[in-house]
């Protein structure tokens, strides 16, 4: 009865993530497009929780869902619609025929190489006790094995920030020269 | 463990960076390809995630972390790019933006 029901919960979520995946690709207003990407992060949780990653399916919510959609949308409403593109015409039609190959070709290999070498692997998973994927484990992790990955990422945060500042505060000061 | 096995992670996050790459590939918004930039590194995410549930170790959960804090950071500096393009009352459209083109 657990096992149906979480095969239907992952069906659910799996859909809602296709489709509002679709859904982001295909609108031409962004702030639509950026709607749909809140919706696809949220389902995307929830299959973190069905593979016990409790942690990372709260700060999914938290970080993406919250912080970065909030600064999309943001921008997005700051800059207006200025854009009057309909959502297909990206260019030449032999750019979008290139671009359909590609993406059926990075399918197709996927695929290929999944059911050709890692079937048999795939389908034993290990046995996990009630602890992983809890704070207490990642944080154990991240503060012996990971220590390096904890700290150079402290590093890249803090070089976006400066970095967003540079580029934020560059262009009021040409634009009021301008003025 | 419950529910589906891996494979049918690994091919939603296969379909899921197809579409990102798709958007990428096809709009001409840059708004737009951030945020299909944004699918695709949540589909690395998914594998990451069911990776290590599959092994049974954390790692994955923590490269997936790192990804976030990563995906932060891009979003940062090209919402920013973007912000400065739209002071300058450029039109957003990639194709139109190739004052850098040699």
């Amino acid at each position: 009865m657990a096992n149906f029901l979480v095969w239907v919960v992952w069906f659910f979520a799996a859909f809602a993530c296709l489709a509002s995946a679709l859904a982001v690709v295909s609108f031409s207003n962004p702030f639509y497009s950026a709607l749909a990407l809140i919706g696809n992060l949220a389902s995307l949780a929830v299959l973190y929780l069905l593979l016990s990653g409790e942690f990372v399916a709260a700060g999914q919510v938290l970080v993406y869902g919250g912080a970065v959609m909030v600064m999309f949308l943001f921008v997005i409403a700051y800059l207006g619609d200025r854009t009057d593109e309909s959502p297909w015409s990206g260019g030449p039609s032999w750019q979008i025929v290139g671009a359909i190959l590609a993406g059926g070709a990075i399918l197709a290999e996927v695929c290929v190489v999944v059911g050709l070498k890692a079937g048999g692997f795939l389908s034993k998973p290990q046995h996990v006790g009630r602890s992983f994927g809890s704070p207490e484990a990642l944080g154990r992790a991240f503060l012996t094995d990971h220590l390096l990955a904890f700290e150079v990422t402290s590093i890249v945060l803090l070089v976006a920030a400066v970095g967003g500042v540079v580029l934020g505060s560059h262009t009021r000061r040409e634009s009021d020269a301008r003025a | 463990m419950h529910g589906p096995d891996i494979q049918w992670y690994v091919v939603l996050s296969a379909l899921l960076f197809t579409t990102g790459a798709l958007g990428v590939m096809l709009r001409r918004n840059p708004l737009i390809i951030l945020l299909s930039v944004e699918i695709m590194l949540n589909s690395a995410n998914l594998l990451l995630i069911a990776m290590s549930r599959l092994h049974g170790g954390e790692d994955g959960q923590i490269f997936a972390i790192s990804v976030m804090a990563v995906a932060a950071a891009e979003v940062v500096v090209g919402l920013g790019l973007i912000v400065a393009l739209g002071r300058r009352n450029v039109e957003l459209d990639v194709d139109k933006l190739r004052t850098l083109r040699g």
